[in-house]
């Protein structure tokens, strides 16, 4: 248990801007979720955080986001070694990806757990206390709404390979989406880029432009406008025990909206934090947006997460 | 006896078969009549190049004229197999080379090909005619502009869904002006444009071209110039297809599609806009292959398209098909042979599209030719399997994917082993399966009991037990290749089913529960497999018992193969070589 007790103190002395825990060997990065990343980085030792090093810079290089072996490859999602026992948590999946969108999405190794297949005996005591607290965190609110059964929610496609749709149809469709999108907005021109907005509880998406913004803070500030109307609705109707009483006695938070994390789908179908790559970069690989509540989002704000610590 | 007089009859009635499943089983017969086939086969299928030397493959075949071969494992399309694994080439085309310099055709499947490779085949092959090229990579343009430049006989160059370093559109000006004997040119997965010009100048000289598939940065405004050309298609790959076009040029492109009375086969179409549907009514009547996969058309502008298709024998389409479309399909195209369902990337629990089991059944009910299907889904249900099985036991390829791994029949929350027993009990001619879906070890068995013709099976997030490989290995008699990822299985069932593995092409395991003895074990058993062992440690580094990640087996007669890369191992054959040798490299 020591592995996971050591985790949180990592997590309560980080500093007041949100922190995105990435691997369970204690190294964790600090970035603005609504800004730019932060350029210092406060990777630990670990090999698997170098890459991560670079998302500093802005650059396009630097912002392809690797997680995974020095050396391994960019996120057109070919994972190197996917399992070794040793390794953490997040390499097990497609893990070019941030751990957030990793533990957001019902990971393999959640499956795994779901069936109570854990590793072998001989597995190092980290992986297996990761694999509990990525299930104890995953929401089990996601992925419901469409399947009529009480069994568990469907796994969003973060599995290596799985759909086993091929790298080459994946990679056309998500151009052709993109133009297909632009097309919509106003035909014979890409002056308009429709995303659609979700937000957990709410009742119907919305659609903003994403030309009509030119940077985030124009973006959050019209999707609070959007979505205020929803947030006092949200306490309460909630299924999942415990975030009931989150909810009601952060009140005030949500309807600041600063209780809210604010995702968005890339072209490969992973679910990431907003504000982590240069707006322009954004707006061409965002497909959809999301808001997500803090509590329900892994490894982001560390403000959440303590709350919620300190509640429990 | 006079050995000639013989010779020639065989040779005369060999040249009569020309499976080569029945010509392997021919050349076993006896010595003679192994002479009389190898100097006799003219089509030489490799289907693991890994399982016999190229050498061996040259030497034995003097008369070779077409080669394909197959490199890496079938999960590698999903990025199961990491960048390096292998499945190079070079040494085929340098035995070829060397040998067998009248050698007209090459086709290769999921391998790395250099440009070095196909200058080589430009340089070494005199009658050149035949390069298909699926799923490969390694090339650049420049490797295509090698064989533009010199084939000087070339029919066939067609580039299917393959990686290529794309430097430019230059190529396509490398073929020379002489050069009239075309058949078929597939560039589809490029990304750059080609000249016009270039490509309409080849178009006029290329008479005999049956077969045109462009890629996507053919606009739709260059269409019909190129169409005008080449009236005498076949087959035709448009490119992309939503430019905006004024009422003349639509009025001459839909006069250039009316013009194709030999078109049968449509594919390309990116970005279809459901305004231009129309201009390909004329094309369906006589369409008998139709790829909309990559088309984002939605519901209802499909249905005037789908209706129209009377003679259509394969469909591949979206999701954005849904249950209606797929009703249309089975009112109207009664001949349907093939179809293709592939997800439109929907998230998974925010999907518009209806597309359930519901489709499936009908066109099964409808379609009465149904015989190969690839059907990708949110759910599923036991009943609906069992409808599709009565309905069409006709079915050969049948793989149905549900996207939710472990999902249940949603309406009862039983497992699909009852479905998936329909449909191996009824179809009896079943030859490919995937199954997914939440499955128990039963499922398994009553596969092993019934699907005696099945050769490939594929399988993912499924059983409970050792059992199912067993029932599988023990039951499925005429398998040879089996593919299964992140299954709950451990060693037994493979130890004791080891023999038969050396009578399927190969085994691939991963994310189960094998471990590194039992691999090691199996190694030592089975002289004539290769046990390789995909994992970024060294194997002496793990202990005995850890389970290995990833494991391709396959039978070969050439031995460990030599150009592994660092992370693949060839477990080692000698019991008494320890742990700490325990790769050939």
């Amino acid at each position: 248990m020591s592995g996971e007790e050591e985790l949180q103190s990592n997590v309560s002395v980080a500093s007041s801007s949100p922190t995105s825990n990435c691997c369970v060997s204690g190294g964790l990065k600090e970035h603005n979720y609504l800004g730019l990343s932060d350029s210092s980085s406060s990777s630990v030792g670990s090999s698997t955080l170098s890459g991560l090093d670079d998302k500093a810079a802005i650059s396009l290089k630097a912002t392809e986001l690797t997680l995974g072996l020095p050396g391994s490859r960019s996120p057109d999602e070919k994972p190197f070694f996917p399992l070794v026992p040793s390794k953490d948590e997040v390499s097990l999946k497609n893990g070019n990806k941030r751990a957030f969108s990793d533990a957001m999405d019902k990971s393999e190794s959640s499956v795994y757990t779901e069936k109570d297949w854990m590793f072998p005996q001989g597995v190092v005591a980290n992986q297996s206390v990761m694999k509990k607290e990525v299930t104890q965190n995953i929401p089990k609110g996601q992925g419901s709404a469409t399947t009529n059964s009480s069994s568990p929610p469907a796994a969003k496609a973060q599995i290596v390979g799985w759909p086993p749709v091929r790298s080459y149809r994946k990679n056309t469709l998500a151009t052709t989406c993109k133009n297909s999108d632009e097309v919509d907005g106003k035909p014979g021109s890409a002056t308009a880029l429709f995303v659609k907005v979700s937000m957990d509880g709410a009742p119907y998406l919305r659609k903003v432009d994403l030309r009509s913004y030119t940077n985030y803070m124009e973006l959050s500030s019209d999707l609070e406008k959007m979505f205020t109307t929803f947030t006092l609705g949200q306490c309460g109707s909630n299924g999942a025990a415990g975030k009931d009483k989150l909810c009601e006695t952060k009140l005030k938070d949500l309807l600041n909206g600063k209780d809210y994390v604010l995702t968005y789908e890339d072209k490969d179908g992973d679910w990431m934090l907003v504000g982590d790559v240069p707006w322009e970069m954004f707006i061409d690989v965002c497909k959809k947006l999301k808001i997500m509540k803090g509590c329900d989002a892994i490894g982001l704000a560390p403000r959440a997460m303590e709350k919620s610590k300190m509640r429990a | 006896m006079d050995r000639r007089f013989p010779f020639k009859v065989l040779e005369h009635i060999f040249s009569f078969v020309d499976s080569n499943e029945d010509r392997n089983s021919v050349s076993l017969v006896c010595k003679s009549w192994f002479e009389t086939e190898r100097r006799t086969r003219k089509r030489v299928f490799v289907g693991n190049c890994y399982a016999v030397s190229p050498l061996k493959v040259a030497r034995r075949f003097p008369k070779m004229r077409s080669l394909t071969l197959k490199g890496k494992p079938h999960f590698a399309d999903y990025n199961l197999v990491p960048d390096g694994w292998g499945g190079y080439a070079w040494p085929w085309i340098e035995a070829m080379a060397a040998r067998r310099p009248f050698l007209e055709e090459i086709r290769l499947k999921r391998m790395v090909v250099t440009d070095e490779c196909l200058e080589k085949i430009a340089a070494s092959f005199r009658d050149f005619k035949t390069l298909v090229l699926t799923s490969c990579e390694g090339f650049s343009t420049d490797g295509i502009a090698a064989i533009a430049s010199t084939c000087r006989k070339l029919r066939d160059l067609e580039l299917r869904e393959c990686i290529v370093d794309d430097l430019g559109g230059d190529w396509l000006s490398y073929f020379p002006e002489t050069s009239t004997s075309l058949v078929s040119l597939d560039f589809s997965c490029l990304d750059s444009e080609v000249k016009l010009s270039d490509l309409e100048r080849l178009l006029s000289r290329s008479p005999n071209l049956k077969s045109l598939k462009l890629n996507r940065s053919v606009t739709l405004d260059v269409l019909e110039s190129l169409l005008r050309r080449a009236p005498q298609l076949v087959e035709l790959g448009t490119g992309s297809f939503s430019d905006e076009l004024d009422p003349e040029e639509i009025a001459k492109l839909t006069k250039a599609l009316s013009e194709l009375k030999q078109l049968k086969s449509l594919s390309g179409l990116w970005d279809l806009l459901p305004e231009y549907i129309p201009l390909l009514y004329s094309l369906c009547p006589r369409l008998t292959s139709l790829n909309l996969s990559y088309a984002t058309v939605q519901m209802p502008d499909l249905i005037d398209l789908l209706s129209r298709c009377s003679k259509l024998q394969k469909l591949w389409v979206m999701d954005l098909i849904e249950d209606k479309g797929l009703k249309t399909v089975a009112l109207c195209c009664k001949e349907l042979r093939e179809l293709r369902v592939f997800p439109s990337g929907a998230d998974l629990d925010e999907t518009d599209v209806t597309l359930t089991e519901q489709g499936l059944v009908s066109v099964s009910e409808g379609c009465p030719k149904l015989e190969s299907v690839l059907y990708f889904c949110v759910q599923f249900t036991n009943a609906a399997l069992v409808s599709i099985a009565k309905n069409r036991p006709n079915f050969r390829c049948f793989r149905l994917c549900v996207m939710e791994p472990f999902a249940p029949d949603y309406r009862t929350q039983q497992p699909l082993d009852e479905g998936f027993k329909a449909i191996v009990e009824r179809c009896k001619d079943l030859r490919r399966l995937s199954v997914s879906g939440l499955l128990t070890d039963k499922a398994f068995e009553y596969i092993g009991v019934h699907a005696k013709k099945l050769r490939m099976l594929s399988i993912a997030f499924a059983g409970d037990s050792d059992l199912m490989l067993h029932h599988l290995l023990s039951g499925c008699q005429s398998l040879k290749k089996l593919e299964i990822r992140d299954c709950p299985f451990g060693d037994t069932a493979l130890l004791e089913n080891a023999a038969k593995l050396e009578t399927m092409r190969s085994l691939w395991m991963s994310s189960c529960f094998v471990s590194f003895g039992a691999c090691k074990q199996l190694s030592q058993k089975m002289p004539r497999l290769n046990v390789e062992v995909i994992d970024e440690h060294p194997p002496k580094t793990r202990p005995d018992s850890s389970p290995v990640e990833r494991i391709y087996i396959y039978r070969t007669v050439a031995g460990p193969r030599l150009d592994t890369p660092e992370f693949v191992w060839t477990i080692h054959k000698s019991p008494e070589v320890g742990v700490s040798r325990l790769s050939i490299r």
